[in-house]
């Protein structure tokens, strides 16, 4: 699938649950079965629509879970006053109809071809994108060095948990967690800072090569809540990574 | 809908909005405010969704880009806070 | 034809019809919508004014402070279809600010810090309909919610009753607000379910 544009689909087309795996209390993965699904690039979302009995609609955008060439998934955290995650999290059994456009989206995705090293930020449910294109690097068999940093609110509240826990060659995992620590933690315990980006991001020169454009340098992709995300930005600015080498994703209400 | 749980915030999250109106994938072109001159990302740009409709703002000096609305399915596109989109 | 999902019903809870409008279901919420970034004016910085009339008016912080102002328990509804029943406001009335300024004009622009606008009849601001409020719920009004002062209009959608609120333009003729460009209902009566021109 690497270098193969995808093209968006504008119409909706209806999706049929299959399977609902918990996360964690909060989030789940729903996988979702689509007669004509023409495959996905790995960091796009799609738009799900629920249709009520009365014909109320309501719609919102989620990230695909799953790799290129796996079945699509999506993987939603249930947010408090939410209107459809609610649902998504409590309600949604296998065999229910929804509709889904898609996949959207030509910025924030990640090719073979773009190379590396990847830099991936993530805050909270902002993972969900990067899951997506760490597990596209492994199905492609890619050696992109890939530093992974995740902020979450505590070790109960990681997503994909025990797949990141056995991560694939050249990914290195760095947790934060910024509320709550197991007892022996020696890991980050505290909100994304500029010391820790420092610490943890690939240097601007001079670090491995990974393919991709040559002397372009590493790649940063930050997805998470607003404040995580321009937190995470500027301090990668002022560590020396270009602002085309950062792509963003603003999530809305992921708490941290 | 409202925004807070919405979560878009930036131009990846009104990509299909972008998809039915201008009938492309439209995250990475590139726009030109028409207030500050500033150069972006149409990813990049900060989105409003107050529920009336759609505001896509400069993130350097707020100036209004875009605006959607939808009203009884017909959706009415403002695109004159641009210098360019492409 | 979309398919039905299966035990999705969105937000809407309690109605409580007569007392809604049509199309509107009642929350406890009080979500915050903007169409740009949160002003934050600080009051000494901080005037209203009311242009157009004889001579223009203006006053500072303070000097509204002093005005006369009541608290009203009133009704609000969105366009977007929710109601909130029973909110509580403190402000200044229209008829107050209105006194003494001498004008014909039939309508009013309201312009507000980050550029926000919208119009209304004069008719609809006075005579007990309108205030410039400053508190909600016993607490000065957040500016998430358009403190320090926005307008407070609730016979009509609540995008009328215009956030961060600076001035009040009268003119003669009714010129479209920001939402009202865009294909808003130009006066926008919840009862008669006036969201869209042409409602």
């Amino acid at each position: 699938m690497a270098g193969t544009a995808v093209r968006g689909r504008l119409t909706w087309q209806t999706a049929t649950v299959g399977s609902v795996v918990s996360e964690t209390a909060r989030v789940r993965t729903l996988s979702l079965s689509v007669p004509d699904w023409a495959g996905h690039r790995a960091g796009q979302h799609v738009d799900v629509r629920l249709t009520a009995e009365d014909g109320y609609q309501a719609e919102r955008a989620y990230s695909i879970a799953s790799a290129p060439g796996e079945p699509l998934s999506i993987t939603v955290e249930r947010l408090d006053d939410g209107e459809v995650s609610p649902y998504l999290t409590e309600e949604a059994r296998a065999g229910d109809q929804m509709e889904v456009r898609g996949p959207i989206g030509g910025y924030f995705v990640w090719d073979a071809l773009d190379g590396g090293p990847l830099l991936l930020l993530a805050g909270g449910s902002g993972i969900v994108p990067l899951r997506s294109m760490l597990r596209h690097r492994s199905r492609l068999g890619s050696t992109v060095p890939v530093r992974l940093l995740y902020s979450s609110r505590s070790w109960a509240d990681v997503i994909y948990r025990s797949e990141l826990d056995q991560p694939a060659d050249g990914v290195t995992v760095i947790h934060t967690l910024t509320r709550q620590q197991p007892p022996g933690w020696t890991g980050y315990a505290r909100r994304v800072d500029q010391r820790m980006i420092s610490e943890v991001a690939w240097p601007v020169g001079g670090g491995p090569v990974g393919g991709g454009p040559v002397g372009a340098g590493p790649l940063a992709y930050a997805c998470g809540p607003t404040s995580f995300v321009e937190t995470v930005a500027s301090a990668l600015v002022a560590f020396g990574y270009q602002t085309r080498r950062i792509r963003t994703e603003r999530f809305g209400a992921s708490g941290q | 809908m409202e925004p807070l749980e919405n979560g878009v915030l930036d131009g990846n999250g009104i990509g299909g909005l972008l998809l039915e109106v201008f009938g492309t994938e439209m995250t990475a072109a590139v726009s030109i405010c028409a207030g500050c001159g500033a150069t972006s990302q149409v990813a990049e740009l900060a989105v409003y969704q107050p529920g009336l409709g759609t505001v896509v703002r400069c993130r350097h000096c707020d100036t209004v880009l875009m605006v959607f609305v939808r009203a009884r399915g017909v959706t009415c596109v403002d695109l004159w806070g641009l210098t360019s989109l492409a | 034809m979309s398919p039905i999902s299966r035990g999705f019903h969105g937000r809407r809870r309690s109605d409580a019809p007569g007392r809604v409008p049509p199309g509107q279901y009642v929350t406890r919420d009080f979500p915050v919508l903007s169409a740009g970034p949160t002003p934050h004016t600080a009051l000494d910085r901080w005037t209203f004014s009311i242009e157009g009339g004889s001579s223009p008016k203006r006053w500072t912080w303070p000097e509204f402070q002093a005005l006369p102002a009541e608290t009203v328990t009133v009704d609000i509804h969105c366009v977007t279809r929710w109601s909130k029943l029973d909110t509580a406001w403190t402000g200044v009335s229209l008829d107050v600010l209105l006194e003494g300024v001498e004008h014909d004009a039939a309508y009013v622009l309201a312009v507000c810090d980050g550029g926000y606008t919208t119009n209304l009849p004069v008719a609809d601001l006075t005579g007990g309909q309108a205030w410039v409020a400053f508190n909600y719920d016993g607490s000065p009004l957040r500016a998430e919610h358009g403190g320090p002062a926005r307008l407070l209009v609730p016979h009509l959608y609540f995008w009328k009753s215009a956030k961060w609120v600076r001035s009040l333009r009268l003119r003669d003729r009714d010129e479209p607000g920001f939402w009202e460009n865009y294909g808003y209902h130009i006066y926008g009566d919840p009862w008669r379910e006036q969201r869209y021109a042409g409602d």
